[in-house]
């Protein structure tokens, strides 16, 4: 997709007014909040489960090309092969040769972010190759050619009303008669459809959520079953994943799963959750006949031993966005990046650089509870401060924001001259507050006023006041 | 009321950290803070040489700025057993931020840790130091209480002023839904993305209004009066005042943006 988020405001100001949107919002703090916190109140090991959880990401960041090198001798054992792909061009390149190799003419794809980082379907299907998505959400979404508005609930700006028009408009091979009214009937009739496309597919491709150094195995957790169909009937398999996606052990794998689910959809566990090692075997009944992994870097490399490296614990459940109130009002597309709330406002500029994205470390109200929720401790408010840094070390802060500060900071810096101000405008203001005691406008402070009132000094500073009594104390011990 | 110190022989030295919006818009919860303290068996002084904590240059990301800011405090305060601030915000500013601006520097870092250890906002050092259980206060009242986002998550402030709200004589909670939930002003977020802001704190307002309570409290007067200019736009009845006025009895003054009755 196209990277728009310079128009983060503007985006946002109109999902605002949007009241479809609002509407589908509303089930994302209706749904996932409290099905994820009665999940972790059933389980009184979650805190200890979330730290050991950071802990082997932080050992894997420490030891990442040692896993690297590990996990690609495994995947070889097993018959597989390792691409490495430095950048998304890279990783595009590969994925269609190995695609036009197979003569492939459509490909199904099990739900994948890192796909829609590297913006695959479009480059497969400039090349005459048919990306079909399998995964409900990524389905619907693309019948209507848009991007996931959440990186695990990819259609959550819809409806069930919208999801009937488009399956109406698309699958006119189908009765028109038919009832489409409820979810259920939504939901079989996409299987149908993509029953059929799984077997015409020459090739899979699925994202990975581990990739497991010890077994060279990629594993996918998944509600519908769609990435296992697409993972074993297509002659060929393809993974693609970024580097940061690497455990040690299938007990590290077991460890950050029990902490995944229960942060994203408040499950125990998925429906699925599927191992993959190496292409199908003599004695295997089913499987690819070739199996593929791209090696996604696309900037990861270069965030570790800076102060963005915990984002890559990250394990994108979600949860960051599920618990942020600017997301629940404004939704994902407006953040206009591949990766929105609270996890893409850390990770998108440090994969598209600073000076396109600032808007999105700059749009959170530094309430915290992101980093309250992530199962893997990631410190969001701070990493999104230090983008703030990087912004206003590089001039890229708005002028009329750096002017603003740099003019307060003086008096800031200054305590006399600060209070002798303060000791003259504050007692004005509160004058001219009047009777209601606050002000329905005010020029300068626009921003507050269009929405609020802003309530008015009281009367004279508390310093003032202090020092006076101060010195009333003083002159009556003389 | 209950008095109790342990930890110093006389009585603590406490310098009070009033806040910038305290000091400019609402003194009384200066005063509120003074009387709160001294009843607990404070000292309590204010440094004049005290302006803002730092934190709109901080969450602009102007470090030079936030770190002459912040040496400015930790010299006007160092000599006082305790520092303390009626607002979550501006607290964890001191506490768990000052520090990390001085990582690094052999002559701050110190100071500044020493600063941090002695820094508390003021509801949680009245009920977690000074061991305070009841103000002695009365207050005829339905009430709902605000967890600002600083003071609840990153210095856990949820209990104590419920805690001491629950002893005052007349009042009653009710609780809001969400009140854990950012009421949107998010120092300077609430004018650069005004939208946003007000679309989060009708939220937080409509929560408010459910609530059936007559007066809205919080720890933190940003909030407070993001919450007050809200509930005054849409006319609600709701007043608003810092939960210190309330436990020190110092509710004379009008509500925020209100002018009284």
């Amino acid at each position: 997709m196209e990277l728009a988020a310079k128009h983060f405001k503007a985006n946002a100001s109109k999902a605002l007014v949007d009241a479809q949107l609002q509407k589908a919002l509303g089930n994302v703090e209706k749904g996932f909040i409290g099905k994820r916190q009665n999940s972790i109140d059933a389980l009184p090991e979650f805190d200890a489960l979330r730290d050991s959880s950071r802990d082997i990401k932080n050992h894997v960041l420490a030891h990442l090309d040692l896993y690297l090198e590990e996990y690609e001798a495994k995947v070889t054992a097993s018959g597989g092969i390792v691409h490495w792909a430095e950048t998304a061009e890279d990783a595009r390149r590969i994925v269609l040769d190995i695609c036009k190799k197979a003569n492939a003419r459509t490909v199904t794809k099990g739900k994948s972010m890192i796909t829609e980082e590297i913006a695959l379907n479009d480059h497969l299907e400039a090349n005459g190759i048919e990306p079909v998505e399998t995964d409900l959400g990524e389905y619907i979404i693309q019948l209507r050619g848009e991007h996931p508005s959440h990186i695990i609930a990819p259609a959550v700006h819809l409806n069930k009303e919208q999801v009937e028009s488009d399956f109406r408009r698309v699958h006119t091979h189908l009765p028109e008669g038919r009832d489409l009214s409820e979810p259920v009937s939504l939901l079989s009739e996409a299987r149908e459809v993509l029953r059929q496309r799984y077997f015409a597919a020459d090739v899979g491709i699925t994202g990975a959520n581990f990739l497991v150094a010890e077994t060279g195995s990629s594993v996918i957790v998944t509600n519908e079953g769609n990435g296992d169909l697409t993972q074993t009937l297509g002659k060929v398999h393809v993974v693609v994943a970024s580097i940061e996606k690497i455990v040690p052990t299938l007990e590290d794998t077991a460890q950050i799963l029990r902490v995944l689910a229960r942060s994203a959809t408040g499950q125990d566990m998925s429906v699925y959750t599927t191992f993959s090692t190496g292409p199908k075997r003599p004695e295997d009944p089913d499987g690819p006949d070739e199996y593929h992994v791209v090696l996604l870097d696309n900037g990861r490399s270069e965030m570790i031993g800076t102060e963005y490296q915990d984002m890559l614990r990250c394990i994108r459940c979600g949860a960051c966005m599920n618990h942020c109130p600017v997301y629940h009002v404004v939704g994902g597309h407006a953040y206009g990046s591949v990766y929105p709330g609270p996890m893409g406002a850390v990770l998108t500029p440090s994969l598209n650089g600073i000076e396109e994205t600032g808007q999105l470390p700059n749009a959170s109200t530094f309430c915290g509870r992101c980093e309250e929720v992530c199962p893997m401790r990631i410190p969001l408010p701070k990493m999104m401060r230090h983008w703030r840094e990087r912004e206003f070390e590089r001039n890229l802060t708005p002028t009329v924001a750096r002017y603003g500060l740099k003019f307060w900071a003086f008096f800031a810096k200054r305590p006399k001259l600060y209070r002798f101000a303060a000791s003259f405008g504050i007692p004005i203001l509160s004058a001219l507050g009047g009777s209601t005691r606050r002000f329905r406008s005010m020029p300068m402070a626009s921003g507050w006023t269009r929405y609020r009132d802003l309530p008015a000094p009281e009367g004279r500073t508390f310093q003032q006041q202090w020092a006076q009594r101060e010195a009333l104390k003083q002159e009556a011990k003389q | 009321m209950t008095l109790a110190n342990s930890e110093a022989a006389g009585q603590p030295r406490v310098g009070l950290f009033a806040t910038c919006l305290v000091d400019l818009f609402r003194p009384s919860v200066g005063f509120a803070s003074v009387k709160l303290l001294q009843q607990a068996g404070c000292e309590v002084h204010v440094p004049v040489a005290q302006t803002c904590c730092g934190q709109p240059a901080y969450n602009t990301g102007d470090r030079a700025d936030t770190r002459e800011i912040a040496e400015q405090v930790i010299e006007a305060f160092e000599e006082f057993d305790f520092v303390v601030a009626p607002s979550g915000s501006c607290a964890s500013m001191l506490k768990k931020h000052y520090p990390g601006l001085f990582k690094g520097d052999t002559q701050w870092e110190e100071r500044a840790q020493r600063f941090s250890d002695k820094s508390h906002e003021l509801i949680s050092f009245l009920t977690d130091v000074m061991m305070v259980r009841d103000t002695g206060t009365a207050l005829e009242a339905k009430v709902t209480y605000h967890d600002s986002c600083s003071g609840l998550r990153e210095l856990g402030i949820k209990e104590q002023p419920r805690k001491l709200l629950g002893n005052v004589d007349g009042v009653k909670m009710h609780e809001m839904k969400d009140s854990d939930v950012c009421c949107g002003f998010g120092g300077t977020f609430c004018v650069k993305y005004s939208d946003i802001s007000n679309a989060i704190v009708t939220k937080k307002v409509d929560n408010i209004d459910a609530s059936g309570a007559e007066l809205l409290l919080a720890g933190d007067l940003g909030c407070l009066m993001n919450m007050a200019g809200k509930l005054k736009r849409q006319g609600s009845d709701v007043e608003v005042r810092h939960v210190a006025e309330v436990l020190a009895g110092m509710t004379s003054q009008p509500p925020i943006a209100g002018s009284g009755k």
